[in-house]
């Protein structure tokens, strides 16, 4: 069955059966290696893309149910070459270990700030919960959260954010 | 699917199944050498007098070559897990050779082409690998700036370099590296002392380079094994039944040949694996298997579940071969008051967030296999011995994988691999564990339990200090065949090994027994168990974790039952002025002296540890606050300081101590692994949580401490002994509850206070 995706603003058609999780499709089929399988249980957050605008498990997400829908991936977000502003928050704070999680860690932020671009620390907090880093570098990923958020507003300094 | 791959799959199915390839035998002696890098045996010693790795690869060119565009190229047999080494090996290297950094490429352990380094583990990476580049560096330097000095007509002391891969005459005539590498060969033996460069003069060293892994890691770039595609490769799936030591009784074979898109069915022995042409094919193909019944024979029984009473009798059953780790006997004072405690640390999963996976690929009697494990080399003599294949004809490759730890699925998930792929000659096969199978099958972190009792004096000295520690050797890394989970399912079976202690000074189980202070009357015994109930293996810091728990803990209670201040104890029975230092500088950045005192909410806790008594320095304090209604604790804010010689980068360091802080808050704090009667119970994340973002602390600071130009010492693996003991000492500060057991969980400590 051709199932159509739009996955970081272009159109693919796929052969695919549409009860494939869009993480296997994203990773095999789209050659993108953003959305990792962690669990495919939904509850590490490493398969995080954005459906609609809104974080999502690609892992538990049939491919058929999101024919149509606006999928990114964090590749949407920018790339080595030219990072986007989160991405290169993360960058700054080098705020990876082995770096498995990072890219749902990056989708998940970046969902809250699209949402709200001022949280607070709490406000961070709750939003990350779902996604689990195993390094323990938790607190530098809060940190570039932090960042990227005083980064938009451009008034702090980086000290400020390091505090 | 189309009619024509429907047809291979049945062909394949049938050529898998009636042409069921028995494991060739291969001779069972297998060379047992390896297991170095974690403190074991490893390669052998060619050159004593040479520093580092150069010991067992004492060749220049096996290291470093330098093309005649200046291109530098630099060998490691150490890999990169995370830990930023592949960035901290590139500044040695740079730093050395006096060129930008930009200009080294570095190759990871790669069977074909590095120096073999054994493991990447035991935070061995800098001290082996960091110091044998470091040297092998400063003897490429001393030979460009000679065959210069030579050409030139000048003395080689006035050839100098500038960091910018050239070499300077004294009358400014200049070479590049790469004219004069052209005209020399650097298949020469390293000598001792070539002269290193000063650490005034660093360019590179000590600086804080940002990774250079990090922004494929950030954007979606293949940066992982998981993301390699191979031309024709097909997905592979293996499968076991629930959990290590189970198998399926009777899966349908059948029934999932007949599923369009399995390319074939391996069975061999007790292995068994789908392969298809897409994964999630392969997964639903697993899924069917599964379904089958499982087993488990009833011996030996699975470890008792929940309490630290239930672990220590599960370890007290066990045969135990007493090795005597330390005995001194000096005069002492008579005892005034004593402590015996017993401290116990249930089975422990890795909990990589990626499942293990591997490619292999069997083309022309020749196995290529890519692997994320921590021992490239020993991949390699695992599979050579499993396929009866010589070991010239398997190349092992490193690729990244997800964090592992310690030894995580990723050695089993390798040799499935090539099973498998010997199987399908002429396809790359990718095979990846799903969740289950890595919380099931991979080896766990031990189980272990500790007797301490310790004595003060009247004058505040420990007059006696005894310590008790029962544990097997953690590390059951496979150098061979029957190490990996294949290896248990061929027919027959290649039987796993025993276990065999690490003799100290590392240790394994024992490691960070001896206590590094300086106590009167001290007796070590380690209580070796050969066997475990469950499959185990290392888990970062081995036995340090809960040996140094315990030894922090004890003076901790010895302090507080004299009125003594927690850093004063230690200070007072510490020489080591290393020590000392780092435990000031943590406790100076925290503010110990003006601490909150414990006031049955919050409270302050602190403790120590030098990592094998060889490693990194580490002092952790830690402020925690308790909700006395649930037990719940928050550690609000955490300081470390950290001695690891000449950082190569200071924030990679940083990184490292601050995961290794964090991860130790969630094994100290919140981890056991469960078990059924016949399989183990945790699975998932829901049945083996681990620290979230709303557990994590407020804040996290660490402290490097600056020490130009001093040997390398490994850190990875400082900071998980002392930020459990400090958990621990800053929550009897707050409640004046004292946990033994860990997970130190709020339902323990909720226990413990009882009704608020």
């Amino acid at each position: 069955m051709t199932v159509t995706l739009t996955v970081n603003g272009a159109d693919h058609a796929l052969d695919v059966d549409p009860a494939t999780p869009l993480l296997y499709v994203l990773r095999d089929d789209l050659e993108l290696n953003g959305a990792k399988y962690g669990c495919g249980l939904g509850q590490c957050g490493a398969c995080t893309v954005h459906i609609d605008g809104k974080p999502a498990f690609s892992c538990l997400t049939p491919v058929g149910a999101v024919a149509g829908r606006r999928i990114r991936t964090v590749e949407g977000l920018g790339s080595a070459g030219a990072p986007g502003l989160l991405q290169q928050a993360f960058e700054t704070e080098q705020a990876a270990q082995c770096g498995y999680c990072i890219a749902g860690m990056i989708m998940r932020a970046q969902a809250l700030l699209d949402r709200n671009p001022d949280p607070d620390e709490a406000q961070i907090r709750a939003h990350m919960q779902t996604n689990l880093c195993r390094c323990g570098t938790h607190m530098r990923i809060l940190r570039a959260i932090r960042r990227a958020v005083a980064l938009r507003k451009g008034t702090q300094s980086a000290q400020e954010v390091r505090r | 699917m189309s009619p024509a791959l429907s047809s291979l799959s049945r062909r394949g199915f049938l050529a898998g199944g009636a042409l069921v390839v028995s494991f060739a035998l291969a001779p069972r002696a297998f060379a047992q050498l390896a297991g170095g890098g974690e403190g074991g045996a490893g390669p052998a010693v060619l050159a004593p007098d040479l520093k580092g790795s150069l010991k067992s690869t004492p060749w220049l060119d096996a290291w470093i070559r330098i093309d005649g565009d200046g291109r530098v190229t630099v060998f490691t047999g150490k890999v990169e897990l995370g830990q930023g080494i592949r960035t901290a090996l590139t500044q040695v290297a740079a730093e050395e050779l006096d060129v930008p950094p930009a200009t080294v490429t570095l190759v990871t352990a790669d069977t074909e082409r590095t120096p073999d380094e054994g493991l990447t583990a035991g935070s061995h990476s800098m001290q082996d690998s960091g110091t044998a580049i470091q040297n092998a560096a400063a003897n490429v330097r001393m030979l460009l700036a000679a065959e210069a000095a030579r050409g030139w007509g000048v003395p080689t002391e006035e050839v100098t370099t500038g960091g910018d891969g050239r070499l300077h005459a004294p009358d400014g005539r200049v070479l590049a590296y790469g004219e004069v590498a052209a005209r020399l060969s650097l298949h020469m033996q390293a000598v001792p002392d070539a002269p290193l460069r000063k650490p005034s003069d660093y360019r590179t060293l000590g600086r804080e380079l940002p990774r250079v892994d990090i922004p494929a890691k950030l954007t979606g770039g293949a940066a992982y094994l998981h993301d390699m595609r191979l031309p024709g490769m097909l997905h592979a799936r293996v499968v076991r039944g629930p959990s290590a030591g189970t198998s399926l009784q009777a899966p349908d074979l059948d029934g999932v040949a007949r599923m369009p898109g399995v390319v074939t069915v391996v069975r061999q022995g007790g292995f068994l694996a789908v392969v298809a042409e897409r994964q999630w094919t392969a997964i639903q193909a697993m899924r069917h298997l599964q379904r089958a019944a499982y087993g488990r024979p009833a011996s030996p029984p699975l470890p008792a579940d929940g309490s630290g009473d239930a672990v220590a009798a599960t370890l007290a059953a066990l045969p135990a071969r007493d090795i005597a780790i330390m005995d001194t006997s000096e005069p002492a004072g008579p005892a005034v008051r004593s402590v015996k405690a017993r401290y116990t640390r249930p089975w422990i999963s890795h909990g990589s967030i990626g499942p293990s996976c591997a490619i292999a690929h069997y083309v022309d009697g020749t196995m290529t296999v890519w692997t994320h494990s921590q021992g490239t080399f020993d991949v390699r003599r695992v599979v050579a011995e499993l396929l009866g294949l010589p070991a010239e004809r398997v190349h092992a490759i490193h690729a990244e994988g997800a964090g592992c730890y310690g030894q995580n699925g990723a050695d089993d998930v390798a040799a499935d691999a090539a099973v498998i792929a010997r199987a399908v000659p002429g396809r790359p096969i990718r095979l990846q564990w799903m969740r289950e199978q890595e919380f099931g099958w991979e080896p766990l972190g031990p189980g272990m339990m500790t007797e301490l009792e310790a004595a003060l004096g009247a004058d505040n000295r420990i007059v006696s200090w005894r310590h008790a520690v029962w544990s097997n050797p953690h590390n059951n890394r496979p150098v061979g065949a029957g190490g990996v989970l294949a290896g248990n399912e061929a027919d027959p079976p290649f039987p796993v090994p025993e276990g065999k202690p690490i003799p100290m000074p590392e240790g394994d189980g024992s490691r960070n027994s001896n206590p590094l202070y300086s106590f009167a009357n001290t007796h070590v015994v380690y209580h070796f168990l050969k066997d475990m109930p469950a499959r185990v293996s290392a888990l970062r810091s081995l036995g340090a974790h809960l040996n140094v728990f315990s030894i922090e803990s004890m003076l901790d209670e010895l302090a507080a039952g004299a009125g003594i201040d927690p850093l004063a104890i230690r200070l007072d029975h510490m020489q080591d002025e290393r020590a000392r230092d780092v435990m000031q500088a943590a406790t100076d950045r925290f503010g110990w002296s003006r601490r909150p005192k414990g006031d049955g909410r919050r409270g302050c806790g602190m403790a120590f540890a030098r990592y094998k008594n060889l490693g990194a320095y580490c002092a952790v304090a830690l402020e925690v606050e308790v909700d006395r209604e649930t037990g719940r604790v928050l550690v609000r804010r955490a300081v470390a300081a950290v001695d690891c010689g000449q950082p190569a980068n200071p924030d990679g360091v940083r990184n490292q101590i601050e995961g290794a802080m964090v991860q130790s808050l969630s094994w100290t704090g919140r981890e056991a692994v469960r078990f059924a009667a016949d399989r183990r119970a945790s699975f998932d994340w829901s049945s083996y949580p681990i620290l979230r973002f709303d557990d994590v602390p407020g804040s996290v600071e660490v402290v490097v401490m600056d020490r130009p130009g001093a040997p390398f010492l490994g850190t990875a693996e400082a900071g998980q002994g002392p930020t459990a003991a400090a958990l621990a000492n800053a929550i009897a500060d707050a409640t004046g509850v004292r946990l033994r057991d860990m997970p130190l969980s709020p339902e323990r400590l909720k226990a413990a206070i009882g009704p608020v």
